[in-house]
């Protein structure tokens, strides 16, 4: 098999728009929660989420006009845009333009969504019940549609390859990129934009999860202590908002045109846990066998994980991944470091796996844990470092990042050093 | 007429991204004005909305111009 690396990030989240602006608030331990401000949540169970900071474009801010035109924004659900954004810094970052007909058939895109256009179809089904069927945009279905990331990435690129989308829930932005890399050691293309968006701050998207009851709802009047994966006090998680998308590209390829490379996707693995359709398997053997197929498909053991981004919710199902990460590890957890950084941008649901990814990707540039935030008091007496509150710095070469979603499904990344 | 002709450019000029000099009688909102078929859908909408109107499917496939725009609205309204 070919192998994969990674030569373009790109990310727009709760904590800023970019990458370097994004991390550099991650380690200092910056929590992109409050109140929400986009829609009046009041009458809501939950009032506050992690939402994108709004601005001009400068100190971080996101300007939706720096990544499309007003004309364009008409005809897109706001997840299309965080993945329009997040898709054009990446490949500004990677420096690739195929250089003929034959070069963009090889690049293709696969960007997905948990939910997608969940806004458009909330606003549209009430104007056709208030004003009937003649007054629904032409724009409706392709603003909702969860393949119009990939297909508008495309558009605006002009990459005729594989055009994909995947939605797997909250492991997504996972599946996306482990899906994408096999496309490209398999052949079927040589470049791949990969990632995931979402964009369900809304009144449909707080109430459905609060019907769930997957949303923290006790912490009204301190938002930023909300999200707080394995503390005792935790009480749901905290949704975000946002997209991230990587540039993978075959090894070879990257080298001959001297491209930068992050890091090389040395393993993806997957599984069910045909359980439940929202709680994970009481024991999390799912996600178990999902570190345990990636683990074996890098030819690793699980003694040469340094770092693990974990799903970390900060809901109940983050002590049994805990427990699922130990099993495997056994006396190796000792060495090993994981944290959730959910803590501090959310659960961006669609888009997580792929944010984390990045995350796990920049652990190993800077040799550097991120921090979960609020781990006060934990749960339960962890054998592996949680990294609480603080960034802690350390060697790392081999990461593995985490997402599991509704419907019981896992995807596990390993990403390391070249 | 002048007041319908004004009501409809600024709204062909909202929706198409273009330039209001742009838009003169005989422009084309395809050929002319960088429409594709679905921006004309939601153009022929934004008509009826404005004047109050109703435009049936077979008199909008034949507003292909901003003069059969403002023609049409005249006689409708």
């Amino acid at each position: 098999m070919r192998r994969v690396v990674v030569t373009g990030l790109g990310m727009v989240t709760p904590l800023a728009c970019g990458v370097e602006e994004t991390w550099a608030r991650i380690l200092a331990g910056k929590s992109g929660a409050g109140t929400i401000e986009r829609f009046d949540a009041s009458h809501l169970a939950t009032t506050y989420a992690c939402e994108i900071p709004l601005g001009d474009g400068s100190d971080g801010t996101f300007n939706p006009d720096d990544w499309m035109a007003p004309k364009e924004r008409r005809k897109v659900d706001d997840f299309i845009l965080y993945g329009m954004a997040a898709a054009t810094q990446a490949v500004t970052d990677s420096g690739y333009v195929p250089a003929d007909e034959e070069a963009k058939c090889r690049t293709g895109v696969m960007i997905g969504s948990g939910i997608g256009g969940l806004s458009s179809i909330a606003e549209t089904a009430v104007l056709l019940k208030e004003r009937g069927p003649r007054r629904v945009s032409p724009f409706f279905i392709p603003s909702a549609l969860i393949n119009l990331v990939s297909g508008q990435v495309s558009i605006k690129f002009g990459f005729k390859g594989p055009n994909h989308a995947v939605v797997t829930a909250c492991s997504t932005g996972a599946h996306a990129i482990g899906d994408a890399a096999r496309l490209i050691a398999l052949d079927d293309a040589d470049v791949m934009v990969a990632g995931g968006a979402e964009s369900p701050i809304s009144e449909i998207g707080i109430a459905g999860f609060n019907a769930c009851k997957a949303l923290s709802t006790k912490r009204c009047d301190d938002p930023q202590a909300a999200s707080r994966p394995y503390d005792a006090d935790r009480d749901g998680f905290v949704m975000g908002e946002g997209a991230g998308v990587v540039v993978l590209e075959e090894y070879e390829h990257a080298k001959a045109r001297g491209a930068k490379i992050y890091a090389e996707v040395l393993g993806y693995g997957l599984s069910g846990d045909a359980y439940h359709i929202t709680a994970p398997s009481e024991d999390g053997e799912g996600g178990e066998r999902s570190m345990a197929a990636a683990i074996k498909r890098a030819g690793l053991t699980p003694a040469d994980i340094d770092y693990i981004n974990a799903h970390g919710t900060s809901t109940m199902a983050d002590t049994i991944e805990l427990g699922a990460v130990e099993r495997l590890m056994g006396s190796a957890a000792e060495k090993a470091t994981m944290s959730s950084t959910k803590s501090a941008v959310g659960h961006l649901l669609g888009a997580a796996g792929a944010v984390e990814a990045i995350f796990s990707i920049l652990a190993i540039r800077d040799q550097v844990a991120p921090p979960t935030l609020n781990l006060e008091n934990p749960a339960v007496n962890p054998k592996l470092s949680l990294a609480p509150m603080e960034a802690e710095p350390r060697e790392i070469s081999v990461a593995l990042s985490n997402s599991f979603g509704f419907g019981g499904t896992n995807a596990s990344l390993i990403l390391g050093k070249v | 007429m002048s007041d319908i002709a004004d009501r409809v450019r600024k709204i062909v000029v909202e929706h198409l991204g273009v330039e209001e000099d742009k838009v003169v009688e005989n422009a084309s909102f395809i050929d002319d004005l960088g429409a594709d078929s679905l921006d004309t859908v939601e153009l022929v909408m934004a008509f009826e909305e404005e004047f109050g109107i109703e435009i049936p499917d077979d008199a909008a496939e034949s507003i292909q111009s901003f003069g059969d725009a403002v023609a049409f609205v005249t006689k409708a309204s």
